[in-house]
């Protein structure tokens, strides 16, 4: 096995709902899905992003775009007009999920 | 089988670029073109702007738009379809016809939707039985009614048809849901009806896709550096046939780029659970949809199961609650970060001695931690960063007084401050939401075309 950064094998987008934000990991190829289904939980997620998250993460599974959907359950500090944050929309959560660190096949093509 | 119907969508959001929808028209084939100008902070600015003169309360972008384009869409045959209406559909579309009579154009025929504005509605319809409890908390709405600025009901897509068969080439509505205005095109051409569960789905989702305008077709994409031509980047074209099944395009020489990578992108922006994504007219499983490449920067999109929908329509009210304010200031030099700490803790002790506490207030350091938090481990060195000040109260006055605090640090504390050009920071008022539902028998839409 060997360890890469879930940008070498996926792509994300994040956006907000409420004070929660959605954060969509798409997998790159089949092989990658299988890796992140197995390895990226909601539990690994919510420790990922530490203090941002101060509620419990959700994780959903859409096979059909290999994706996993994860609501990160008040993460916005408030969120809407309340916030006081810089990203007070989460426009950034898809780019902090990119960073968390994953083992994949050593014969997995970069 | 007739021949495929092209939406395109020009505007993600009040404040999206003013150049996309005039391309939309002009640089290719294009049949419908939507805007979205609602956010739900602005319909409270909006209402705002109406109860000081009834004649506003609407998208004043929308008007000049219509003042660059209205040749062209006479010309082109093109429909609009554009929720710049805001509070107040009728004042926007008097405002279209007068620039339409400054150009000195006839015939032109405009379709307003109304019915979801419900504030001056609010005592009927909880005598009739709306409650209006908190959609996510369950809190009664009785203590928060006098507060209200606004109130909407997010409607369905089938009065802006009803408009478009009576005729309409711009339709102007009010709150509806964004994917409504992509929808509603393709109920009308293809006769869709309420149980066409499949069919409404397919467009929801086609809505879904376009209703953030470039964030379809490479704008905000992970891979940024594959993405041609960013400079012209193209807004989004949906080719819909009547089968529900539809093609994402854009026009050909324009920039960016539509794949299967950059559309799923899309599909999962500000998803829930997928398998139950509710609108006002079907539910959809956006676990059945299927892309599949058909050519360059062309995907289609198929395959899509809907469901019955609920029997209540989503209610968005806004209320005052609070003010904040943030500044920022610029730290260079030796030990950047550092001395941007100590200036937050300065300011902070000023405040608190001058007698001033805060509901909440927030240092945030830009170039270290302001959108990852501790996910990265902060650098030792830094060349500069911005610190980040904000604070949070019911009380304007101390809001007020805390924008007065930043701009002596740059005389009063550590070397290598700069950068408060802008000014102090004015208390800015916080528009809190109030989501609700509301049974959908209680709704009246209404739709009225009118010639110029």
């Amino acid at each position: 096995m060997k360890r890469v950064r879930l940008r070498d094998i996926a792509h994300a987008r994040s956006g907000d709902k409420g004070d929660s934000t959605n954060v969509g990991l798409l997998a790159n190829n089949e092989i990658a899905y299988e890796v992140i289904k197995r390895e990226i939980t909601a539990e690994r997620v919510k420790a990922h992003f530490g203090n941002i998250v101060r509620g419990e993460v959700d994780r959903f599974e859409m096979p059909n775009l290999m994706c996993l959907n994860f609501i990160l359950n008040d993460s916005l500090g408030g969120g809407g007009s309340e916030t006081l944050r810089n990203d007070a929309q989460g426009k950034t959560h898809g780019q902090a999920i990119l960073l968390m660190h994953v083992d994949v096949p050593d014969d997995y093509e970069l | 089988m007739s021949k495929p119907i092209l939406i395109g969508n020009g505007q993600g959001f009040w404040g999206d670029s003013i150049d996309a929808p005039v391309k939309l028209m002009k640089d290719g084939p294009i049949d419908y073109v939507t805007l979205d100008y609602l956010a739900e902070v602005t319909m409270s600015i909006m209402q705002r702007q109406k109860n000081k003169d009834p004649n506003r309360g609407y998208a004043t972008d929308f008007v000049q738009l219509m003042k660059d384009t209205l040749p062209i869409i006479l010309d082109k045959n093109i429909k609009v379809i554009a929720n710049a209406g805001g509070v107040n559909p009728h004042a926007c579309r008097q405002a279209v016809f007068e620039v339409a009579k400054e150009l000195g154009l006839t015939g032109l025929k405009i379709g307003i939707v109304e019915g979801d504005d419900i504030l001056d509605d609010l005592p009927r319809l909880m005598q009739t039985g709306a409650d209006f409890k908190h959609l996510d908390t369950g809190e009664e709405f009785a203590s928060f009614r006098e507060k209200v600025l606004s109130a909407n009901v997010y409607i369905s897509a089938f009065p802006i048809a009803e408009a478009l068969s009576q005729g309409a080439d711009v339709i102007i509505t009010g709150r509806g849901t964004d994917p409504g205005l992509v929808l509603a095109p393709m109920i009308y051409e293809f006769g869709w009806t309420k149980n066409d569960l499949d069919k409404l789905a397919a467009g929801t989702v086609a809505g879904h896709i376009l209703e953030c305008g470039a964030q379809a077709t490479g704008g905000n994409f992970t891979r940024w550096w594959e993405v041609p031509n960013y400079a012209q980047i193209g807004y989004p074209i949906a080719e819909a046939s009547a089968d529900g099944s539809f093609v994402v395009t854009k026009h050909e020489k324009a920039g960016g780029m539509v794949t299967r990578d950059t559309i799923s992108e899309q599909i999962v922006y500000e998803m829930g659970d997928p398998g139950y994504y509710i609108s006002p007219d079907v539910c959809v499983d956006f676990k059945t949809i299927q892309l599949t490449d058909v050519g360059k920067d062309r995907v289609k999109v198929h395959g899509i199961k809907g469901m019955p929908t609920t029997e209540s329509y989503k209610v968005s009210m806004s209320y005052l609650h609070g003010y904040k304010a943030s500044g920022t200031l610029t730290i260079s030099g030796p030990d950047a970060y550092g001395k941007a700490q100590k200036c937050s803790e300065i300011i902070w002790e000023r405040l608190r001695d001058a007698g001033f506490e805060f509901e909440e207030k927030q240092s945030e350091y830009l170039g270290v931690n302001s959108c990852h938090g501790d996910i990265n481990p902060h650098p030792k060195q830094i060349n500069e960063v911005v610190l980040r000040l904000s604070a949070r109260d019911n009380d304007r006055h101390k809001i007020s007084r805390f924008g007065k605090e930043i701009a002596p640090l740059i005389t009063n504390g550590p070397p290598g401050v700069t950068g408060f050009a802008g000014g102090r920071p004015k208390p800015q008022e916080i528009v809190a939401y109030w989501p609700a539902l509301i049974d959908k028998k209680l709704v009246n839409t209404h739709v009225n075309v009118e010639e110029v």
